[in-house]
């Protein structure tokens, strides 16, 4: 019972640090770029602004545009209660692995892209077309990523990989982990909408992916796509870190447990979003028709990755 | 009553109705007739649902022999196989026949009932007997009447531009196919066209025969399911058969090849070498990526759904090949599990692309076309068959909690099972036919929003989709059973793949000791990988959304204006703005070019005094699988050319033919003297 009200708590103080986390990442990038920056908090003032003013909907609009905001938060919600995010092992194990994480998110894309159609217009055709093209390139990479950590693991499910690794360690620096980590980095990426796949902050229209999905949205419906998207955001970084490198999560209900986990999760969100930021600093939006490149070098990496798990057991 | 008097009831009621229907329509014409049929259909697919069931659940197995011929006897036995696919068959029967009480495929002055209501019926009686043929005459004599049941359906619409050419293809892939399973099944019963399936069990071939049936019986099975490269008469046939056809066809008719290749290689061969199951498993993943990359770029709706029939059958024989594989690495539990994951999907696939075909017939009845871009709009117009379709659009592109994802999982599943083989081939196989099915799942994804998001949503783009109204009760209801059903299979695996699993056990001396099918919550299978529980996948969807939006309503300001779609400064909206079908594929046209090698066609009409005012742009883009070509020419070339060379032993003259008479009769007795 403890187990699952943790969980909940851990859930619930993860979709609260989440604007947080993206803050972070955007006053990171400014400090790289000599500018002060907006507060961390600035996101958490955003949403609340949001959650304050009234809606406008297209007339062309359905039920799915209305519909989708809430699919796409309920996802990426349920996918942080199958997380492993301070203490191991999950109470939600059993109901979902790491396939089911992969098809959550893809199904909360589903609807935003179906919702980008709604209103008729054609930026939000245009980026639902890119959103679900990306998305689909993305999706092979993802499943060797899985497969990969999966081998080593002899389950999908998260909680057993993590399991695995705190219990041979040599195993987090074993080729197949390592190549997987960066093929699984790259398509956070590409998932996240962050570049060089996409530019979070652009506003210009022929270059959005994302934010010309969901430019008719406003009001409350925005401010859960915005969170929902930061929290895919920390739903990655907390992929990447607690999957790869487990040390830190809390195998013992002790205070001085958790907090350790806590504190070590906290480190490995600054350092992941301090790595995105210097990324984002140092490259270039790549073109549309390049995405596709890049893509298909992480698919070749979780290849890699798996056929050398493979060998090497 | 003993549960057999029950079965073999349940057999008279299946005849009583299908042949009931069929004589309806023979007899009498009119509304009544057509109500009658179209009973004769529900009735007979009820019954055949409940038959299937019937056995599953009490494993009584009904065997029927009639004196047939001189030849053989007319043998029927229904065991755990053939009791799935009578479910299958049941299932899809029951949804179509309802929703048949509503549909008009073609106008009304040209309706002819009797013959479409008659083969409809009739085709619904030889799956029926199909699944339950125990011997090789049974079998093959079902089989054809099957073929030509489809075929005569198929030509419904038959002054419809393609149809005459698409049932051509049909028929030609089909006795092709049919032609290799007559030397198969020969081979198989040493030439007795009377023999069993049991004698046929206990007969051991040797190596390189059975090698040869395998590839005949691959050939055969898979020009019926539809495998790459003989899947082109799939997209020919569906757009021109009606839409209850065209579901029965995808749903049942293709399924019959994975139910044939089941039986003669895993349950009559009893499993053959791993390249076998390697084969089976490379031409279901090309299968599987070329099917969803070429609907990708279908703007007909019933074309783009063929096309993702290819592209299931492509994941059921990726599971059955990785079966087979196992099963000849004497892994017996991954073995079930890829039988299990196969025919998961057959069903699955049997509700949500029936529900689709049903869904597009609805569609082109309401508006008179299938063209998505003329369509657009419809979620208002038709807000129940777009729920139905939508329903049928996540559960085929895979998503949680619907049962696409629960059988594509089991499947992932199933290939991540390959690290338990230490062979190197394995270690390169595997993880490319992970990567081809996940690729496959995602651009499904891709290719679903662009149907359901170009059909119902937004505008309507012509005035066909304008002025569009809610299909009749009857065709809701068909769909709605569907629908049902598909949600059900999503949250229900722990139920059904312990049933599918003792479905299996028998076969080909898999045995399901080794394998333990959980019923706890969670879909816990040992010696396999993993486990999910959809029920509480779905559930926490469902508190968390709930609980969102009672939050938003609570706490967050609530008011909503309606208003125009922003449009960056035009004036007035109008559905020429909107995205269509093609621009929406385009960025993955662009990506696989190589693979689509699309022609273009650009025409621009100058005005004469300056080529800087434009008149007119004409712009033409076509996609003609190349592969295709390059495989079937050759092949129709050579035919032609040999057709040409025996035309000439037809001369027109009766003496001719009198002596080839005579030759043929002296070699006969020739060939009968011969000593054995």
């Amino acid at each position: 019972m403890t187990g699952y009200l943790l969980a909940f708590a851990e859930a619930a103080l993860t979709l609260i640090l989440a604007p947080g986390l993206l803050g972070l990442v955007r006053w990171l990038k400014a400090r790289f770029l000599n500018r002060r920056g907006a507060p961390i908090w600035q996101p958490y003032l955003e949403l609340r602004k949001l959650f304050g003013k009234e809606v406008v909907v297209s007339e062309n609009a359905s039920w799915i545009f209305r519909a989708a905001p809430f699919v796409a938060f309920a996802t990426t919600v349920a996918v942080t209660l199958l997380l492993p995010l301070l203490v191991v092992p999950l109470p939600f194990d059993p109901a979902g692995d790491l396939l089911v994480v992969v098809y959550l998110l893809l199904l909360g894309t589903f609807f935003v892209a179906l919702a980008g159609l709604d209103p008729g217009s054609a930026f939000g055709g245009m980026g639902a077309s890119r959103a679900m093209t990306v998305a689909a390139l993305a999706e092979p990479t993802l499943a060797l990523a899985v497969f990969a950590l999966a081998l080593g693991a002899g389950s999908t499910n998260l909680g057993r990989i993590v399991a695995r690794t705190l219990a041979d360690p040599s195993t987090a620096i074993s080729p197949g982990h390592l190549l997987a980590f960066a093929a699984l980095f790259i398509v956070a990426l590409a998932e996240t909408g962050r570049l060089p796949i996409d530019n979070p902050e652009t506003h210009l229209e022929l270059t959005m992916i994302h934010e010309a999905t969901v430019l008719e949205y406003s009001g409350r419906y925005l401010a859960l796509l915005e969170w929902a998207g930061a929290l895919k955001l920390l739903v990655f970084f907390a992929l990447l870190g607690n999957l790869f490198l487990p040390w830190g999560l809390a195998t013992t209900l002790t205070p001085a447990a958790v907090a350790v986990a806590a504190g070590t999760l906290l480190l490995k969100l600054v350092a992941l979003a301090a790595a995105v930021a210097v990324l984002e600093t140092r490259v270039a939006k790549l073109r549309l028709f390049r995405v596709p490149e890049l893509l298909s070098a992480s698919f070749v990496l979780g290849l890699l990755a798996v056929m050398s798990a493979f060998l090497l057991r | 009553m003993t549960p057999e008097v029950v079965a073999y009831a349940l057999f008279a009621l299946v005849g009583a109705g299908y042949v009931g229907g069929a004589l309806a329509t023979v007899g009498g014409r009119g509304a009544a007739a057509r109500r009658f049929t179209v009973l004769g259909a529900l009735g007979g697919s009820a019954a055949t649902l409940a038959l299937g069931l019937w056995c599953l659940g009490t494993g009584v197995t009904p065997t029927v022999r009639l004196r047939f011929l001189a030849l053989a006897d007319f043998a029927l036995r229904v065991d755990g196989l053939s009791a799935f696919f009578l479910v299958l068959s049941g299932l899809t029967g029951v949804a179509v026949a309802l929703y048949w009480f509503g549909y008009s495929p073609e106008p009304k002055e040209r309706e002819s009932p009797s013959l479409l209501g008659s083969t409809l019926n009739g085709l619904l009686l030889s799956l029926v007997i199909q699944a339950a043929a125990d011997n090789v005459l049974t079998f093959l004599i079902t089989w054809e009447a099957m073929s030509l049941a489809a075929y005569l359906l198929v030509l419904t619409e038959h002054d419809q531009a393609g149809a005459v050419r698409a049932a051509n293809w049909y028929i030609a892939v089909t006795h092709a196919g049919f032609a290799a399973l007559v030397a198969a099944f020969l081979v198989l019963a040493a030439g007795d066209p009377a023999a069993t399936f049991e004698t046929m069990r206990s007969t051991s071939l040797p190596p390189h025969v059975r090698d040869a049936v395998f590839a005949l019986v691959l050939f055969g099975f898979g020009a019926k399911a539809g495998i790459v490269p003989l899947h082109v008469w799939l997209p020919m046939a569906h757009p021109v058969a009606p839409s209850h056809v065209s579901a029965l066809m995808s749903g049942v008719v293709i399924k019959m090849g994975v139910y044939g290749f089941l039986r003669v290689t895993l349950d009559l061969l009893g499993g053959g070498p791993a390249w076998w199951g390697g084969i089976v498993l490379i031409l279901g993943a090309v299968s599987a990526l070329l099917g969803v990359l070429y609907a990708l770029m279908e703007h007909d709706l019933k074309r783009l759904l063929a096309y993702h029939s290819v592209e299931n059958v492509g994941i059921i024989f990726i599971a059955l090949g990785a079966g087979l594989m196992f099963q000849s690495y004497r892994l017996p539990a991954l073995a079930v599990l890829g039988m299990v994951g196969g025919l998961y999907h057959t069903l699955n696939h049997a509700c949500f692309k029936g529900l689709l075909f049903l869904g597009a017939g609805a569609v082109a009845q309401a508006t008179r076309t299938h063209d998505m871009e003329q369509l657009g709009g419809l979620i208002k117009r038709m807000p129940r068959t777009a729920v139905f379709f939508l329903v049928g659009s996540a559960a085929i592109a895979a998503l949680p909690p619907l049962n696409g994802f629960a059988s594509e999982w089991l499947v992932f599943q199933v290939l991540l099972g390959g690290s338990a083989v230490p062979q190197p081939e394995v270690a390169v196989i595997m993880p490319i036919a992970v990567a081809m099915l996940a690729l496959t799942s995602g651009l499904a994804v891709a290719c679903f929003v662009k149907a359901f998001g170009i059909t119902f949503l937004a505008l309507p783009r012509t005035a066909h989709a304008r002025d569009a109204r809610e299909a009749p009760l009857s065709m809701q209801v068909g769909m709605l059973v569907l629908a049902v059903v598909c949600i059900a299979l999503g949250l229900g695996p722990a139920l059904v793949v312990p049933a599918l699993g003792r479905i299996v056990a028998g076969l080909g001396g898999l045995s399901a000791g080794g394998v333990r099918f959980t019923l706890a919550m969670p879909l816990g299978v040992s010696g396999a990988v993993g486990e999910m529980s959809p029920t509480s996948v779905a559930a926490g969807l469902a508190i968390v959304a709930a609980l969102t939006w009672g939050v938003l309503q609570l706490c967050a300001d609530r008011r909503i204006r309606v208003g125009e779609t922003w449009g960056c400064g035009r004036m007035r909206q109008t559905p020429r703005m909107e995205y269509t079908a093609t621009a929406f594929a385009e960025p993955l046209q662009r990506i696989f070019a190589e693979l689509y090698r699309p022609t273009e066609d650009l025409s621009i009409d100058f005005h004469p005094a300056s080529k800087y005012f434009v008149q007119s742009i004409e712009y033409r883009s076509e996609i003609h699988p190349w592969f295709q070509r390059l495989l079937y020419t050759p092949v129709l070339s050579g035919l032609r050319a040999v057709a040409g060379r025996v035309r000439s032993l037809q001369a027109g003259s009766l003496h001719l033919y009198l002596m080839y008479m005579a030759v043929a009769l002296l070699l006969l007795l020739g060939a009968a003297r011969w000593p054995r």
